[in-house]
C-alpha cells in the first residue's frame, strides 16, 4: 500500500477509534451472553459467581436434547441433498447451454433474497396444501414434523450452495475437462477425477454454509416444524417466552460455538479454492510457507 | 530441406483426412469447405491469423468439435463423430491445461489409467515419457510449481505415453517467451524425428511455422487457402493474403495482360509469369530481401526497376531496411550489412530493381 493513502494524525484516530468501537458494538453483547452463562443466579442480568449448573442442565434437559437432535438430524439431511442438488444446477448453468437457462438462473436465487416470513408462510401454505392432497389421493394422513423441517431447508439450501458452487466452477478452466476427455476419461471420469476435485473447495464451503443456516433458521422452521418435532432454536425461542434463564443463556453459548466453528471452517475451504488444491493437510502448510501475500493477492483470495 | 517435398500423400493411407469438411458456429461458417490430407509421420502446421478457423479444424480432428458437414479420417478410420476418448489422438492444449490437483506423475499417468492400462506397464511408461521430455526428478512436483516451458513438457509427456496415433498441438509454444521459444521449436522437432508420430500444430506465427513444419496449410476466414511446403508457400504464394501473412513482402497492384507480362499500377508492363485470365487483378511480390537497390541510371539491363525516393533506414546491424516512396506504393528493400556497396542518403531516388525470379505474381 502507498504511504500516500495511509491515514495521518487525527484522521487515523479517529479512524482507530470509529473501528474499535464497531468491533465493541459487536462483542460486547457475546461477551455479555458468555459471562452470564457461568452465573449461579436464577436472574438472568445479575452475577451470582461461576457455576457450571446451567451447562449441566442443558445436557439433562429432555426437550432441550430432543431439539438438538432433530437440529443435527434436519441439517445433516438437508445439507447432504442440498449439496447435491445445489452442485448439479450449479453445473448445469455453468457447462450447457439449454433453453430456459437464464430464467432458471433468477430464479435459483429467488430464496436467497425473498423474505424468511414470505418463505416460512409459502412453506406454511404449501405443506397444508400438500398434506390435503396426500390424505384425499393416497389416504395418508402426513403430520408436519422432521420431513417438512428437511424439506423446507432443502428449498433454501439449494440457493446458496448452487451460488458458491458456481463462483468455484466459474474459475475453473472448461479445458481441463476437455482435457480429461481428450486422455480417454469418460464424461462420468472427467468429472470424477477432474471436475470435483477442482470445484471440492466450493462443495464443501457450501455444505458448511448449508449445515449453518439450516442449524440457525428459525422463521421458516417454526412454519414448517409440527407438534411432534422441533429444531433448537425454535425451542429455545418457545423456552424464551416462558421466561428467561440462564439456561439459555448456555445453550445460546453452545448454538454460536457450534455456528462459528461451521462459517470458520466454510471460510477456510473457500480460502483454499484460490490455491486450486484439495484442502488438505498439505494445503495448509503450503499456505503457511509460501512467500507473503501482497494485498492484492490476498484480496482476490477472498473474493473467489 | 531437401527431404520436405518427398511426402508421398497418395501412396498410403493419410493420418488425417478431411473432405469437405464445415463447421458451423450458428449461421457463422468458421471452417468453409476444407480438404486436407496429412501424411503419416509428417509435422504438419495449420497458420492463420487469430479467428480463422485453424484452432476449430484441430478441435475436430481431436474430438472437441464435431463437423457440421464432411467427413474426417483418421488413418482411414470414420472418426467425425466419434468423442475425444475414443480416437488415437491426444492433445496439447494452449495453456497446457495440467490438472492442477495432481503432480507431474498423476498428469502424465492420467491417460493410461483411464484407459486401465496395467499399473506396473503404467509406472515404466510414465517414467519413459518423463525421461523423453527430460523432466526427471520433478514427478512430484504440480503445475503452480513448474515453469512455463517445464509445464510444456508435463503437457507434452502426458499426450505421447499414450502414443497417439496424431499429436494436436493447439499453439505449444504461445505461452512462452521469446528465448524460450525459439529453444522449444527445435526441441520439439527433434522430438517429433524421434517419436515419428504425426504432430499437427496450430500457430499463428509464420516464423514458427516455417522454421518447424515440413508442410504449412495456410487459413483465414474458415478457408484453407493453400498447403505446401514452406518454400513453396514462401516463395509461390497463391493469394496476396498469403503472400502478406508469410513473411515480410512487397506487393505492386497489377493486371494480367499476357501469360508472362503484367502491367503494374504505374502502366509499366514489366515481364511476369502467371496462368491467370487476362485482365485478372493481381498483384506482383516482391520480397523485400529479394530486391535490389540501385542508382536509377545504374540498373543492370537484366533487371525490371521502379524508381522512387529514400525516406527512411533501418539499421537492423546484420541488415539494412530501405523504405522506398513511390507516388502509387511503398517498397521495402533488405539489404545484407556489407562493407562497400551502395549506400543512398534519405531523400535520394533511387531505383529498387528485381529479377525476373525473384517475382511472382499472385491473385490479388
Amino acid at each position: 500500500m502507498s504511504s500516500t493513502v495511509q491515514p495521518r494524525g487525527s484522521t487515523k484516530i479517529a479512524l482507530t477509534a470509529h473501528s474499535w468501537l464497531v468491533y465493541l458494538f459487536f462483542f460486547a453483547p457475546i461477551f455479555v451472553l458468555i459471562v452470564f452463562s457461568f452465573s449461579d443466579d436464577n436472574n438472568v442480568g445479575r452475577w451470582g459467581g461461576f457455576t457450571l449448573e446451567w451447562y449441566q442442565d442443558f445436557v439433562e434437559h429432555n426437550q432441550l436434547q430432543n431439539a438438538v437432535w432433530v437440529s443435527v438430524r434436519v441439517a445433516l439431511l438437508s445439507t447432504v441433498i442440498s449439496v447435491v442438488l445445489g452442485t448439479l444446477a450449479a453445473l448445469a448453468l455453468e457447462r450447457f447451454k439449454f433453453r430456459g437457462r437464464k430464467v432458471f438462473d433468477a430464479l435459483l436465487y429467488l430464496p436467497i433474497i425473498i423474505p424468511d416470513v414470505t418463505m416460512a408462510v409459502m412453506m406454511l401454505l404449501f405443506f397444508a396444501e400438500f398434506f390435503d392432497i396426500l390424505e384425499s389421493v393416497f389416504g395418508w394422513d402426513a403430520q408436519k414434523g422432521l420431513g417438512s423441517i428437511t424439506i423446507s431447508h432443502i428449498a433454501f439450501n439449494i440457493s446458496f450452495v448452487s451460488v458458491v458452487v458456481r463462483a468455484r466452477l466459474a474459475g475453473m478452466s472448461e479445458v481441463l475437462e476437455e482435457a480429461a476427455l481428450d486422455l480417454y476419461a469418460t464424461r462420468w471420469k472427467t468429472f470424477r477425477y477432474v471436475t470435483f476435485p477442482q470445484i471440492m473447495p466450493g462443495v464443501a464451503g457450501g455444505a458448511l454454509l448449508a449445515l449453518t443456516l439450516s442449524l440457525d433458521d428459525v422463521v421458516i422452521t417454526q412454519f414448517a416444524a409440527g407438534p411432534g418435532a422441533t429444531t433448537l432454536p425454535v425451542f429455545v425461542f418457545g423456552l424464551i417466552r416462558r421466561g428467561v434463564t440462564p439456561l439459555i443463556n448456555a445453550t445460546s453459548v453452545l448454538m454460536l460455538a457450534a455456528s462459528v466453528i461451521l462459517v470458520a471452517l466454510s471460510l477456510a475451504f473457500q480460502q483454499f479454492s484460490g490455491r486450486g488444491g484439495r484442502p488438505s493437510l498439505r494445503a495448509a502448510r503450503e499456505a503457511v510457507s509460501a512467500p507473503p501475500k501482497t494485498n492484492t493477492q490476498i484480496k482476490e483470495g477472498i473474493n473467489q | 530441406m531437401s527431404d520436405r517435398g518427398d511426402h508421398q500423400v497418395s501412396e498410403q493411407v493419410a493420418a488425417v483426412k478431411l473432405t469437405s469438411i464445415t463447421k458451423r458456429f450458428g449461421s457463422v461458417a468458421a471452417v468453409d469447405n476444407v480438404d486436407l490430407e496429412i501424411a503419416d509421420g509428417e509435422f504438419f502446421a495449420l497458420l492463420g491469423p487469430s479467428g480463422c478457423g485453424k484452432t476449430t479444424t484441430l478441435r475436430m480432428v481431436a474430438g472437441l468439435e464435431f463437423p457440421t458437414e464432411g467427413s474426417l479420417k483418421i488413418f482411414g478410420d470414420e472418426a467425425g463423430t466419434l468423442p475425444p476418448n475414443r480416437r488415437p489422438v491426444n492433445t496439447v492444449f494452449q495453456d497446457y491445461a495440467l490438472f492442477p490437483h495432481m503432480t507431474v506423475e498423476a498428469n502424465v499417468a492420467f491417460g493410461l489409467k483411464m484407459q486401465r492400462v496395467a499399473k506396473q506397464e503404467i509406472a515404466g511408461r510414465v517414467q519413459e515419457a518423463i525421461s523423453l521430455v527430460r523432466l526427471e526428478g520433478l514427478e512430484q512436483r504440480r503445475s503452480q510449481q513448474l515453469s512455463g516451458g517445464q509445464r510444456q513438457r508435463v503437457a507434452l509427456a502426458r499426450a505421447l505415453v499414450n502414443r497417439p496415433k496424431v499429436l494436436l498441438l493447439d499453439e505449444p509454444l504461445g505461452a512462452l517467451d521469446l528465448k524460450l521459444r525459439q529453444e522449444m521449436q527445435g526441441e520439439l522437432k527433434a522430438l517429433q524425428r524421434e517419436v515419428g508420430i504425426t504432430f499437427v500444430f496450430v500457430t499463428h506465427d509464420q516464423e514458427e511455422a516455417l522454421t518447424m513444419a515440413d508442410r504449412i496449410g495456410v487459413m483465414n476466414e474458415g478457408e484453407l487457402l493453400q498447403v505446401g511446403t514452406p518454400a513453396e508457400i514462401y516463395e509461390h504464394p497463391v493469394n496476396r493474403f498469403v503472400a502478406n501473412f508469410i513473411g515480410q513482402t512487397n506487393l505492386l497492384d497489377a493486371s494480367v495482360v499476357s501469360n508472362d507480362t503484367v502491367c503494374l499500377a504505374n502502366g509499366v508492363h514489366i515481364p511476369g509469369k502467371s496462368d491467370l485470365p487476362v485482365g485478372t487483378r493481381v498483384a506482383v511480390c516482391l520480397r523485400p530481401e529479394r530486391a535490389g537497390m540501385h542508382r536509377p541510371e545504374e540498373v543492370p539491363a537484366d533487371q525490371q526497376s521502379v524508381v522512387g525516393r529514400l525516406e527512411s533506414v533501418t539499421y537492423l546491424g546484420n541488415a539494412l531496411v530501405y523504405t522506398v516512396v513511390l507516388d502509387w506504393v511503398r517498397l521495402e528493400v533488405r539489404r545484407e550489412n556489407q562493407p562497400g556497396g551502395y549506400r543512398p542518403h534519405v531523400g535520394e531516388e533511387v531505383a529498387v530493381s528485381w529479377t525476373l525470379d525473384a517475382i511472382s505474381v499472385v491473385r490479388a
